[in-house]
């Protein structure tokens, strides 16, 4: 099981840049997912910004299923400067994946939660790592996508574009640097250092409703 | 010394990389250094547990040339300690004296001989340097204040200028230099112009950097080199010039030759030169002869 926690209003805010297309995914009975506040949250936002739509769906993991969704929305989202997704770190991947051309943000932080889990797509990983980089790194996740989980770039091992750990492997790093590029957002890459936290224990006390 | 103090006042800075052995007798490594290299070049840089493969301590074998009066510089590798282990160890090296680091995240466990291994990656090139400023400051990655006077360190970091895509690697080698990065040397060089052309980028940054290179032994390392070592291109016609080394009999002396062109051709554009000799340390004093250093 996963349980997605909703990033700092303020965080989320900052990332809702132009104009806004948002995506909650209440999808699978595995996934923990904090409706009422990011219903409340987004409310808020729209009062502030512009926001063109919020869509709530299920198993956007699922390309197909994506795909399918999204389809009577495409003006809107081709309209849109950013899309905003607010599920766990494979729908995060799997829309940035499918919207190559559009910053995409994650609205959450995926934490594990011991149990089953559930149906996710071979080529995408969340690690639950409870502190989501997929915001720096314009949707692909550096901790799944790149043998040595490095979150401040590439290191010297890759190889035409491949891991030094599997040449079968594209490397994460020049994944990241390409699709950054493509956004023409390579500036994401000069923050500051990123010192990986292993301690985020999920707060319990922000559980929806209470 | 610091290698940062040389590069301060415009002196072109020479080191060679030397590997600790898999055992704990180093007599032999150090009649090498003292025989090939002490007099030859700045400091002695010592690999930790280079391509994954175990040996003895980069840190010890860094205190025994010290004992020896060879300057060291010790490498740091992320692979095999979390943060923890390696501002300890940083710290150790302080204490006994040696303020030259090379902080290298380090190649995967599954290269080396023991791939069964957990590799650790805790921290990576980038936060490491950031770490040891942090300690430079006088307080430990998670903000506790040191005891007494914090210690000081040339923090060297490594780049690939000759990489297939030297963009990402400009974009890491900035990111270093933003956590706090003294200085550079580079995977080894076997294109002058390219590597002309990455410090023209590079200029930007105002660290030093050296020039790495590797002396090509023969054309079965060069070959190999190409197929499976990342960041180094040995071109055709080199391949093709090595091909006489052993049609003549010259033993390896193209290969310094080559090294030496190398050398000399890229040396007004960059700070200072690592040299990799990978065993051939005896080939040194000839190399910096001919390349006129």
């Amino acid at each position: 099981m996963l349980i997605t926690q909703l990033k700092s209003k303020d965080a989320i805010a900052s990332l809702a840049q132009g104009k806004t297309f948002v995506i909650n995914c209440h999808g699978c009975k595995e996934v923990y997912f904090p409706e009422y506040q990011a219903d409340e949250l987004q409310k808020e936002l729209a009062a502030e910004k512009d926001i063109t739509e919020i869509m709530t769906r299920d198993y956007i993991c699922n390309p197909d299923h994506l795909q399918l969704q999204l389809e009577k929305y495409m003006d809107k989202v081709k309209d849109a400067d950013t899309v905003l997704v607010c599920s766990c770190g494979v729908g995060v991947q799997t829309v940035a994946k499918y919207l190559e051309e559009k910053r995409v943000f994650s609205g959450c932080d995926t934490y594990p939660l011991p149990g089953f889990q559930g149906v996710t797509p071979q080529e995408l990983d969340c690690a639950q790592c409870g502190e989501c980089y997929l915001n720096y790194t314009g949707g692909v996740c550096p901790i799944t996508a790149c043998s040595k989980s490095l979150v401040n770039g590439q290191c010297g091992g890759s190889k035409n574009g491949k891991c030094e750990v599997d040449k079968d492997m594209e490397c994460g790093w020049e994944r990241i640097y390409r699709k950054l590029e493509k956004l023409n957002k390579l500036d994401t890459l000069k923050h500051p250092t990123k010192v990986r936290d292993y301690k985020k224990p999920f707060d319990f006390s922000t559980k929806d409703g209470e | 010394m610091r290698l940062t103090e040389l590069f301060e006042r415009g002196e072109f800075v020479v080191t060679a990389e030397v590997g600790p052995p898999k055992g704990i007798n180093i007599d032999h490594l150090i009649d090498e250094v003292n025989t090939y290299l002490k007099d030859r070049v700045t400091a002695v840089n010592v690999t930790d547990n280079q391509s994954s493969v175990m040996r003895l301590g980069s840190l010890a074998t860094c205190k025994a040339f010290k004992d020896e009066g060879i300057p060291p510089i010790f490498q740091v590798t992320c692979r095999d300690r979390n943060r923890i282990a390696l501002q300890s160890d940083i710290l150790s090296a302080a204490m006994l004296g040696i303020d030259n680091l090379l902080l290298l995240t380090g190649d995967h466990t599954t290269l080396g001989d023991h791939p069964q291994s957990k590799p650790v990656f805790d921290l990576d090139s980038v936060s490491l340097i950031h770490a040891v400023k942090q300690l430079e400051s006088g307080v430990d990655l998670a903000g506790n204040e040191l005891v007494g006077e914090p210690p000081k360190f040339a923090k060297g970091a490594v780049v690939s200028p000759c990489s297939d895509s030297v963009d990402v690697q400009l974009a890491k080698m900035e990111a270093k230099v933003k956590a706090g990065a003294d200085y550079f040397q580079t995977q080894a060089v076997y294109e002058p112009e390219k590597f002309i052309e990455f410090m023209e980028k590079a200029k930007q940054f105002g660290v030093p950097v050296m020039l790495g290179v590797v002396i090509p032994k023969s054309v079965g390392m060069v070959k190999f080199m190409n197929a499976n070592v990342a960041g180094i291109h040995v071109p055709d016609h080199l391949i093709e010039e090595l091909k006489k080394d052993k049609e003549k009999t010259k033993a390896g002396i193209t290969g310094v030759e080559i090294t030496a062109r190398i050398i000399k051709e890229c040396k007004d554009y960059c700070d200072g030169l690592h040299i990799m000799a990978l065993g051939w340390e005896s080939k040194v004093p000839d190399i910096l002869t001919l390349a006129g250093l």
